[in-house]
């Protein structure tokens, strides 16, 4: 299954701000992809709750896992931003309502 | 067609728009087998969309003011929109749980983790009890709980307001506050006035209004009409914004309509709380206590100089009366060195004090007279607590050694009130504290809330002290105020005018309304309602007969 290992970015971990940006684009994804930190359950990216209950801090290391036609870009999109500083820049927070288009 | 809601009006003002409740957090009812699990999952999840779009139009409308409870409120929009929690909810009610019950368990997971995870999570679980409390309400049929945000101008319907829950509240997006507890002196009352909000407290059934409700509230004479159309809410706009300017016009001194003079004055407790352009007739009760509080010793006569001298030389040719320290054991300063007492209310304080410890009155009053001898106010000054003739005499005595020729008393306990001709043979005017005197004569701490209905200025008994205080002061020819909350309703101003009450002093923000009140009827008319108002068999009843 492909699979990418990234190291959180962001300054407040995978918390608050860079949580909502990286649900909303896990669910604006054509597949479901999935996150999990070393060998814990992995849980659905685009689940907000379950997304929290990591409890991933910056520095620490996630998997990202997807199967399907489009895997590879859609875990590229996701490890290419979960590896930025989230909190740094100006990104705008898309929730589902808006996503679309 | 609209219904009628009856209340106490105290903050005057005219305002419509929709009705949106403060609600408690609800309880979960005992878990009960459900009829219809497809009815009970279409609850549940149409509960999760209207909490997601309630917390996104609170977002909405937090972000330009807000961007850190903003960014809050979007984080729970995801987690109310989270995908799995709505399966959790599915599999919950499919196992044959309710809705509100599926929502709390489904919640109640991630609540364990957030808890396990500890830091930054934990402090998350707030986020989630709220979630859970809000989505529960809709399952129930109850509005959501906490101050209401409905991303547009509303009135605002709780049971009472507390400081905490108001703390938030952004004034800009309320139009009228309704209780339907509380009281003329509760928090809502005086955060209302403090706004400029039109305020209806003790109306009855008012919680009953459905949120979303056009409603009209009259600050003033305390009705509030319920479904009202938009033709209505139009009408009591407009009628609003003729009251302004009717206010707006009035302008010098207060006088009823043919003339008699009520002069107007301000309460201040430093130079900052003078009106802008410090419009109005003077200053009816200038506090000192601010220059005494927080320090560990007392303030220096230089330092009471420069403090008095601001004040009176914004007022050049007006009239200003500085109460004396008016501190003890229920308002302990440090360096007085006072034993506490079980019974604050009732020990040392006021003029007691200045009996106890004459030095810090002395500094005070030579303070007073230095400032007043370099600027052009009219000063006097008054004791606060005096009880009997003889702490009169001996405070004018006090004022006249140190230079000043106009000494007063206040009149807050009863017996003072009783003997108000022999204090105005050593007084030169009183002038009349009813929050106080309304404590002392109905035994009612002014801190107990749940004695707000003894402590309400029209109750007869507390008129008729007045009345007592008026009349001396009518046969003596000198003058006899009222300052405290009494003198800013409108409506009551009115019935202290026809009681005899030569002025009334109030925050400088109500003066405009009562101006408007006096001018509105005559003497006669005043006098006819102060009868009334004291034959009345009590607070209720006195309101309602004018």
């Amino acid at each position: 299954m492909p699979s990418r290992t990234v190291t959180v970015g962001s300054a407040s971990g995978l918390h608050a701000r860079p949580a909502a940006l990286f649900v909303a684009a896990a669910a604006a994804q054509p597949i479901p992809v999935t996150i999990r930190v070393g060998d814990k359950r992995a849980v659905p990216a685009r689940s907000m709750l379950s997304v929290l209950s990591l409890g991933a801090k910056r520095g620490t290391e996630v998997v990202l896992e997807a199967e399907g036609d489009g895997a590879d870009d859609a875990l590229d999109a996701l490890a290419d931003l979960l590896a930025r500083d989230l909190d740094a820049d100006g990104t705008e927070v898309a929730t589902a309502g808006t996503a679309d288009g | 067609m609209a219904d009628t809601l009856r209340g106490i009006g105290v903050s005057p003002g005219l305002a419509a728009g929709p009705a949106y409740r403060v609600a408690a957090p609800p309880q979960l009812p005992a878990p009960g087998p459900v009829a219809d699990p497809d009815v009970e999952l279409a609850r549940a999840l149409d509960a999760l969309a209207a909490v997601a779009a309630d917390l996104a139009a609170r977002a909405a409308a937090a972000q330009p003011r807000n961007a850190t409870a903003a960014e809050v409120l979007q984080a729970q929009v995801l987690m109310v929109q989270d995908p799995e929690l709505a399966e959790a909810v599915t599999d919950a009610v499919r196992g044959g749980a309710g809705a509100a019950h599926a929502i709390a368990a489904a919640l109640a997971v991630h609540r364990q983790a957030f808890q396990e995870a500890g830091g930054y999570l934990a402090e998350r679980i707030a986020d989630l009890d709220d979630i859970r409390d809000r989505a529960v309400a809709v399952c129930l049929g109850l509005p959501m709980p906490g101050i209401p945000s409905p991303g547009h101008p509303f009135v605002l319907v709780a049971r009472d307001l507390a400081p905490a829950d108001t703390a938030g509240l952004d004034p800009a997006g309320v139009l009228a506050l309704v209780t339907e507890s509380g009281g003329p002196t509760s928090h809502t009352a005086i955060l209302a006035r403090a706004l400029g909000l039109p305020a209806v407290v003790r109306c009855a059934n008012a919680l009953d209004v459905p949120d979303g409700t056009l409603v009209a509230v009259d600050g003033g004479t305390g009705q509030v009409d319920v479904g009202i159309d938009e033709d209505g809410a139009a009408a009591t706009r407009a009628a609003e914004q003729r009251r302004r300017q009717r206010i707006g016009r009035g302008s010098g001194p207060g006088r009823t309509a043919d003339g008699h003079r009520v002069a107007l004055l301000a309460n201040i407790g430093s130079a900052r709380d003078l009106p802008p352009d410090a419009d109005c007739e003077g200053v009816g009760l200038f506090r000192t206590e601010l220059l005494y509080l927080d320090r560990t010793d007392a303030p220096g006569a230089g330092e009471q100089i420069a403090a008095y001298t601001e004040v009176f030389a914004a007022l050049p040719g007006r009239k200003v009366v500085v109460r004396t320290l008016d501190a003890g054991a229920d308002k302990p300063l440090p360096f007085l060195g006072l034993p506490l007492e079980p019974n604050p209310a009732l020990g040392v304080r006021g003029l007691r004090v200045g009996q106890q410890r004459p030095a810090v009155l002395r500094t005070q009053l030579h303070a007073i007279a230095e400032a007043a001898r370099t600027t052009r106010a009219e000063v006097w000054v008054m004791a606060p607590m005096v009880a009997i003739p003889g702490e009169a005499a001996w405070f004018a005595a006090e004022c006249h050694a140190a230079g000043l020729p106009v000494a007063g008393a206040m009149v807050e306990v009863p017996a003072a009130a009783l003997q108000a001709s022999a204090l105005l043979r050593e007084v030169d005017f009183l002038s009349i504290g009813t929050n106080d005197l309304s404590q002392y004569a109905f035994a009612a701490d002014r801190m107990c809330g749940e004695l707000a209905e003894l402590l309400d200025p029209w109750q007869p008994a507390l008129l008729a002290l007045i009345a007592v205080c008026a009349g001396a002061g009518r046969a003596a020819g000198k003058p006899v105020g009222v300052c405290g909350e009494a003198a800013a309703d409108p409506a009551l101003a009115v019935v202290l005018a026809g009681l005899g009450v030569t002025s009334l002093s109030m925050s400088p923000r109500s003066i405009p309304e009562v101006r408007d009140a006096l001018a509105a009827h005559t003497r006669a008319d005043c006098k006819r309602l102060a009868s009334a108002a004291l034959a009345a068999a009590d607070a209720a009843v006195a309101r309602a007969v004018i």
